[in-house]
C-alpha cells in the first residue's frame, strides 16, 4: 500500500517542528512544473523507496558519483552509517546539496529506507524504527556535517 | 487615471499623456525609467543596467562560472573598465541556460546520450519560459539582440489527468474550469438564498453577489449550473455551431460536482494565477541558449573552458583560484584583485574557499531541488492537427507531471519535439533514478494517457536531462525556506574581503534566470563600490 505524502508531512512536521515548505512549493516564486507531478506515490518497502528516490543521486549501486570535489557521496560501504542517527538527521533536515525528505516520505518510509540502505549496502543489520526517528527529530543536536567527499 | 474634462492646455497632463510625451522624446528606455518612477512596471527590482564606470586602471576581476550570472558580471565589469577573466568547468558556456539539439551529447553521472533530433528541433532542459515582468532578462535580450517569441502558457484546450478523477480519462482544462466555477457559484447562491450568509454580507452586497454568481457561474434562471447554450458558449459543444440546416449548436453535459472536485482543477487555476506563471510569457526563438550565446559573443574571449577550480584563496593583495584543466590535466593558478563566484552551492560546498565560517555554513545549508525534463521528438504535430492544441500544458498526477506542447513553428510539417516530462519532487526522483532508456519508455507510457492512438506510434527519439545527475551542478536549483533565509541568506550574499557570490541561489527569485541576473548586478555593483573605495 502507498500513502498520500501529505499524511506523513503533517505528522512529521508536527512532531519535529520542521520547515513545512516543500520542494515543489518553496514559498517563493521559483519556476516549477505546476501541480500534479510532485504528487506521485512512493512505495513503502525500503528497496523500492531507494530505487524511486535515493538512486536519483546516489546511483543504483549506491556508490554515488562525480569527480573529487563534485561528489554525490556513496551510501554503500559508508562507515558514517554505522550510527543510525546520522542518516536519520540528514533525511529529516538535509545537509549540503541534499534536501530534507520530510515532505516526500512518511516516518515509516524513512525508517524503511534507512534500514534497507544500512543493511543491504552496508553490514549494519539493526533496523531503524519510527521511534528512532522521533528520538532524533525531537533532539536539539545540530545536523552533522555531510561527508560529501566520501 | 480618469480623463480630464477641462481643456488640455489648462490642466496638468494625465499620467498617460506624460508617458506618451516622454516616450516620443526619450525613447523606450526613458519611457521605462519614467514608468518605474511613476510606479508602473515595477514588478522586478530591475531598474536598468548598473552603468558602472571608472574602474581603477589595471583593476582585475576573476569570475568563476560562465553561466548567465557569471557572464553578465563579466559583461558589466568590462564595461566599467575592469580586466576580467572567467573560469568555467564545462566545455560549454551558459550553465543552466541550455538547449540540446541533434548531434549533442548529454553526459550525466552514469550515462551518456546522443541526441537524435532533426535539425531545428531542440529541448530546453533548464529555463524555458520568461515572464513578462522579468525585466532584467528581457532587457539584456534586447540589448544583446536575442529574438524573443511568444511562449504559449495557458491553453484552455489542453488537458488535466488525475488517476482518480473521471475514471482516469483526461479532461479539457476548459471544461473543468467552467464546471468548477459553475458548481461553486451555484452553491454560494444557495447559501446566500438560504440566508446562511446574512450575518456576513449586507442586503445590498447579497444582491450583488447573487448577480455575480449567476454571471460568473453561468447559472440558469433557477440559479442552477446546468447544461445549456450559455454554458456551451464557455465550455464548448457536443455539436459546434455550423452553417445551414444543422447550424444550431448542441451543448454537452456538464460535469458533476463530485467529478469536478476529484479533478482538483483548483491546482491548475492557482498555478496559472501565480505572478510568475501569468501570461504573457516569452521564449528565445530557436532555443533558450541563445541568451547564453549572446552573452558569450560579448565575453567569450575572457573564458577559459574545461577548468575545474579546486581552491579559492584571498589576502590583502588579491584573490587566487587554483585549477586543473580537465582535458590536459595541467594545473594552474589565476590571480585577480576581486572575485565573483557563481559556482553552485552543491559544488562550492565541497571546495576549499577562504571565507568566514558563517558564509561556509550558508553555502552548506543550501540543498538543491531536483527536476527532470524529457524531450520526445514526434513524427508530426498530432496535438495540433488531431486535437487542436497549440502550445500550453496537459497536467497529470503521474511522475512525468505534465506534457507541454511546443510553441513556435505552428502548423509546421515534419518532426517536432514535445516536452514529455517536467516534474520536481517525487516524480523527478523517480525518473532521474532510471536509465535514459527507461525514462523515455516511462514518458511514453505515461504521456499516452493524453494521446493514446498517436503517442507511441508517432515517436521518433527522445532525450532527457536529470539535473541531480548533471556532474557540474548535482541538482536543479537552490531550495530555500523561510527559516534558512533567516539563518543564512545575508551571510551567503555578503561581500567578504575580495569575494562575492552570485547566481540564482543568491536571490529571492530562485530557479529563475531573473534571479541569477539580478544577483549578478547586485554583486558587481557592490564589488565596484568596494573596489572604488579601496
Amino acid at each position: 500500500m502507498t500513502k498520500r505524502n501529505s499524511i506523513g508531512l503533517v505528522a512529521l512536521a508536527a512532531t519535529c517542528l520542521l520547515a513545512t515548505a516543500t520542494l515543489a512549493d518553496p514559498g517563493f516564486a521559483q519556476d516549477r512544473p505546476g501541480p500534479s507531478g510532485g504528487d506521485a506515490a512512493v512505495a513503502d518497502s525500503g528497496k523500492e523507496i531507494f530505487e524511486q528516490i535515493c538512486q536519483a543521486c546516489h546511483m543504483a549501486d549506491a556508490k554515488g558519483g562525480g569527480d573529487s570535489g563534485m561528489r554525490v557521496p556513496a551510501l554503500a560501504d559508508n562507515p558514517h552509517l554505522a550510527n543510525k542517527d546520522y542518516p536519520i538527521a540528514i533525511l529529516l533536515k538535509g545537509r549540503g546539496g541534499m534536501p530534507w525528505f520530510t515532505d516526500i516520505l512518511t516516518k515509516p518510509q524513512i525508517a524503511a529506507v534507512i534500514t534497507y540502505v544500512r543493511g543491504h549496502f552496508n553490514t549494519y543489520k539493526d533496523p531503524v524504527t519510527v521511534a528512532d526517528i522521533d528520538r532524533v527529530g525531537s533532539s536539539k543536536a545540530p545536523v552533522p556535517d555531510c561527508n560529501c567527499g566520501h | 487615471m480618469t480623463d480630464h474634462t477641462s481643456p488640455e492646455f489648462l490642466a496638468p497632463p494625465t499620467r498617460r499623456q506624460l508617458l506618451t510625451m516622454i516616450g516620443k522624446v526619450g525613447g523606450a528606455t526613458a519611457l521605462y525609467q519614467a514608468m518605474t518612477v511613476l510606479g508602473h512596471a515595477a514588478e522586478s527590482q530591475f531598474s536598468g543596467p548598473p552603468k558602472l564606470s571608472g574602474a581603477k586602471p589595471g583593476a582585475s576581476v576573476l569570475v568563476l562560472g560562465a553561466g548567465l550570472a557569471g557572464m553578465l558580471a563579466a559583461y558589466e565589469l568590462t564595461k566599467a573598465g575592469y580586466k576580467v577573466q572567467i573560469l568555467e568547468f564545462q566545455g560549454r558556456t551558459g550553465g543552466r541556460n541550455y538547449s540540446v539539439r541533434g548531434g549533442d551529447t548529454i553526459t550525466e553521472l552514469g550515462s551518456t546520450q546522443e541526441v537524435q533530433y532533426a535539425p531545428g528541433n531542440y529541448l530546453n532542459p533548464g529555463p524555458w519560459r520568461i515572464p513578462y515582468h522579468h525585466r532584467t532578462v528581457l532587457h539584456y535580450c534586447q540589448e544583446l539582440g536575442v529574438e524573443l517569441e511568444h511562449f504559449a502558457q495557458l491553453n484552455h484546450n489542453a488537458m488535466v489527468h488525475r488517476k482518480d478523477a473521471y475514471g482516469g480519462k483526461p479532461q479539457r482544462y476548459r471544461d473543468l474550469y467552467v464546471d468548477y466555477k459553475g458548481h461553486v457559484a451555484e452553491l454560494l447562491g444557495k447559501a446566500l438564498n438560504a440566508g446562511a450568509l446574512d450575518t456576513a454580507v449586507t442586503t445590498e452586497d447579497k444582491a450583488k453577489l447573487l448577480e455575480a454568481m449567476r454571471s460568473w457561474g453561468v447559472l440558469d434562471k433557477s440559479m442552477a449550473y446546468t447544461k445549456g447554450v450559455k454554458v456551451g458558449e464557455q465550455r464548448g459543444w457536443d455539436r459546434p455551431p455550423g452553417g445551414g440546416v444543422n447550424g444550431a449548436p448542441i451543448p454537452g453535459d456538464v460535469g458533476t460536482l463530485h467529478d469536478t472536485l476529484q479533478s482538483k482543477v483548483w491546482d491548475q487555476i492557482g498555478f496559472y494565477t501565480e505572478h510568475v506563471m501569468q501570461t504573457t510569457m516569452f521564449q528565445p526563438k530557436g532555443g533558450m541558449d541563445n541568451i547564453g550565446k549572446a552573452f558569450a559573443a560579448k565575453v567569450g574571449n575572457m573564458i577559459r573552458l574545461n577548468t575545474r577550480v579546486s581552491k579559492i584563496a584571498q589576502d590583502a593583495s588579491g584573490v587566487t583560484a587554483t585549477w586543473t584543466d580537465t582535458k590536459t590535466g595541467a594545473t594552474g593558478e589565476t590571480k585577480a584583485d576581486w572575485l565573483v563566484c557563481t559556482i553552485p552551492a552543491t559544488v562550492l560546498g565541497q571546495m576549499d574557499i577562504q571565507v568566514s565560517d558563517a558564509k561556509k555554513a550558508a553555502i552548506r545549508a543550501l540543498p538543491y531541488g531536483n527536476s527532470v525534463k524529457i524531450g520526445l521528438e514526434m513524427k508530426r504535430r498530432f496535438w495540433e492537427t488531431d486535437y487542436a492544441i497549440y502550445g500550453g500544458h496537459s497536467f497529470t498526477d503521474q511522475p512525468i507531471g505534465l506534457i507541454s506542447y511546443p510553441t513556435g513553428n505552428w502548423f509546421g510539417k515534419g518532426p517536432a519535439v514535445l516536452l514529455g516530462a517536467y516534474p520536481f519532487g517525487v516524480g523527478a526522483y523517480i525518473l532521474a533514478g532510471m536509465t535514459p532508456e527507461k525514462r523515455i519508455a516511462a514518458a511514453l507510457d505515461q504521456g499516452s494517457v493524453f494521446h493514446p492512438a498517436e503517442y507511441k506510434a508517432e515517436f521518433l527519439s527522445g532525450a532527457s536531462v536529470a539535473w541531480s545527475r548533471m556532474p557540474w551542478i548535482l541538482g536543479c536549483c537552490a531550495t530555500w525556506t523561510e527559516e534558512s533565509r533567516a539563518a543564512h541568506y545575508q551571510d551567503l550574499v555578503s561581500m567578504e574581503g575580495r569575494i562575492v557570490l552570485a547566481g540564482e541561489h543568491c536571490s529571492y527569485y530562485g530557479c529563475w534566470q531573473e534571479g541569477a541576473l539580478l544577483s549578478s548586478l547586485d554583486a558587481v555593483t557592490r564589488l565596484h563600490q568596494r573596489a572604488s573605495a579601496a
